[in-house]
């Protein structure tokens, strides 16, 4: 798989200034490209809020449910920090339009005309596009679909929205996590609002996300064997283990065990993994980052 | 950022229970604050290191009791995966205040739940205290089982009592046999993970704790947080815990800071090592993976 093997993986730079190189649309390219446009409204001054959209592709709606699972928090992103300009039962809006950052959530299925435009519309109007959840970074159950299902028979390609257009970061898991979505929802407006400091903040943030997104398209637990393991990189501390929302991995004698045939490939457990990544520049600064997130959702 | 990490205070300190000082082999630091965590209230239970299915064998267990944190306290010489437990105990438990106990990497493991919940759902906010043990290396478990039961050759069940120090690996039975390996044969048993690991005194933690720097029967102790700061205080107050400034005990900080500088120096040179590890066809360099630069 291209971008899996480690030769092609850059080295010795800092983990914050690595991106920037990569081919992709960046965030960080876009500020500098497109000007903040003003989203105007009547009642408040809104002009600071970013736009959010959650296009919905092959999945369940379980990454949308996840959103609102936030409860008083997404209230909060709403009040301050992002409209919701698109989701489905949401928003009351037909058609893509241009937002900030659209979530995608679900796999692309190549037989369906609509999913596949809907898909290439949102990354052409979106600043920032990121695959929400398991099905839309890797497939996840869909890909083991072999078609033939009511009322569909013939949809029966699904591929993570990667093999269709560019993806700038990855949020992983199935269902991802509310708190997840909130951080990268919070770091995103730093990103594009914030002051200097804070864009760095949110740029050294959303880093790995976006380096998983760099990384390719295929997860499964055995990314824990291959990335992990074989590289002797784990040390035992059952992250994996408990991460993983269908409890595919079991710890035996320190080291995770997966059970294959249970392993759903939402990616949760390697993106989870201490030694997937740790960027130290973020993590030594832990407390303040988490309390500077829980002051932005008071 | 230096090698001992950011913290508020550090001092040399042993616990006040007595129960728990028969128990732990230095201060019994750990088990002492988590007793007074669940006691006041600041946790609702404690992932720790119990028993598990084979001796010495350690199996992560939610302790929501003194009587079960007494029951898990020691020192182990093999990793207890408590992370696997999280969810666990605040889902399945429900719990909404955790405590957990870890060696430095499982610490960075717990910042790194927090700050990227990704399949940590509903986890970030649950962790009320984090303690941290000194770690230089850990042991499989089957690693372990040679060095017991081949090097020093005696049954695990059989064994009473571990210990590392004065250069060797020391092996006690129930019976009152006493074996030893010396502690350079144990480099060929270390895990693999531990020398890419770049923190001996668990800076990430709220408070974290070993035996070195202090005399025997006491621990050296880091305040880091505001969360540690808080427990520790409210500890202190209560008269938990005998206490010396750092300054006045023997080996002292100067011991921590020299061993968590090799260690660190040694494994970031592991890190680098892994750069120029093979060979392209054109002659340039093959790294392997690094995982503080990129997943
Ligand atoms: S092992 Fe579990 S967490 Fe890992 S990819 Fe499979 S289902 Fe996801
Ligand atoms: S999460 Fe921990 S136990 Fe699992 S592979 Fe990573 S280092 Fe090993």
């Amino acid at each position: 798989m291209p971008g899996r093997t480690p030769e092609k993986r850059p080295e010795g730079q800092p983990a914050a200034t690595q991106p920037q190189a990569k081919p992709a649309v960046k965030p960080s390219d876009v500020i500098v490209k497109e000007k903040v446009e003003v989203v105007q409204k009547e009642e408040k001054p809104v002009a600071e809020k970013i736009t959010i959209g959650e296009l919905h592709l092959s999945g369940c709606t379980g990454c949308l449910v996840t959103l609102a699972d936030n409860y008083e928090g997404l209230f909060k992103l709403l009040d301050d920090y992002a409209d919701l300009v698109y989701a489905l039962t949401l928003v009351d809006v037909r058609h893509v339009p241009e937002m900030d950052v659209c979530l995608v959530e679900g796999s692309c299925c190549l037989n369906d005309k609509t999913s596949v435009e809907e898909l290439k519309e949102a990354r052409a109007k979106s600043k920032v596009l990121v695959a929400y959840g398991g099905c839309a970074a890797y497939g996840n159950i869909t890909r083991f679909s072999r078609g033939g299902q009511w009322n569909q028979p013939g949809h029966e390609a699904y591929v993570p929205i990667s093999e269709v257009v560019d993806v700038d970061l990855y949020i992983p898991s199935c269902p991802p996590c509310p708190q997840q979505v909130r951080n990268v929802a919070v770091m995103a407006y730093l990103l594009l609002r914030g002051n200097d400091e804070q864009k760095n903040l949110a740029t050294a943030y959303l880093t790995p996300l976006m380096q998983l997104a760099q990384r390719g398209n295929e997860a499964c637990g055995c990314d824990l064997l291959y990335d992990v393991i074989n590289q002797g990189l784990c040390m035992g501390c059952g992250t994996c283990a408990g991460t993983c929302p269908v409890r595919a991995i079991t710890m035996e004698y320190g080291k995770p065990n997966v059970n294959r045939d249970l392993c759903i490939k939402c990616g949760a457990c390697y993106a989870q993994c201490p030694r997937s990544w740790f960027n130290f520049d973020v993590m030594n600064n832990y407390e303040g980052i988490m309390d500077a997130i829980n002051g932005a959702m008071q | 950022m230096d090698v001992l990490g950011n913290y508020k205070s550090v001092i040399s300190a042993r616990s006040t229970d007595k129960d728990i000082t028969k128990k732990s082999q230095d201060g019994g630091i750990i088990t002492t604050l988590f007793a007074y965590a669940l006691e006041e209230g600041i946790i609702d239970g404690a992932i720790v290191a119990g028993p598990g299915d084979e001796p010495w064998k350690p199996e992560p267990v939610v302790a929501t009791t003194k009587a079960e944190l007494l029951a898990a306290a020691g020192t182990r010489y093999t990793i207890s995966p408590n992370l696997n437990l999280i969810k666990e105990a605040t889902r399945s438990y429900g719990l909404d205040r955790v405590g957990i106990v870890g060696t430095p990497c499982q610490m960075q493991a717990v910042r790194k739940a927090q700050l990227y919940p990704i399949g940590m759902r509903d986890v970030d906010d649950k962790i009320a205290l984090a303690l941290g043990i000194f770690c230089m290396e850990n042991l499989s478990y089957q690693a372990l089982e040679a060095i017991v039961e081949d090097h020093c050759n005696q049954k695990m069940e059989s064994v009473k009592k571990m210990d590392i120090g004065k250069g060797k690996f020391t092996v006690y039975t129930e019976r009152g046999a006493v074996s030893q390996m010396p502690l350079k044969l144990l480099s060929k048993y270390v895990q693999p993970g531990c020398n890419v690991c770049l923190d001996y005194v668990a800076n990430l933690a709220d408070i974290s704790s070993g035996s070195v720097g202090s005399p025997d029967g006491w621990s050296t102790v880091f305040v880091r947080s505001m969360k540690g700061n808080a427990v520790w205080d409210g500890a202190i107050a209560a008269d938990l815990f005998e206490t010396k400034p750092m300054d006045q005990v023997k080996p002292g900080l100067d011991l921590v800071t020299k061993l968590a500088t090799e260690k660190i120096t040694k494994n970031q040179k592991n890190v680098d090592a892994r750069k120029t590890f093979g060979l392209k066809a054109d002659g340039t360099a093959k790294g392997l993976r690094n995982p503080y630069e990129t997943p």
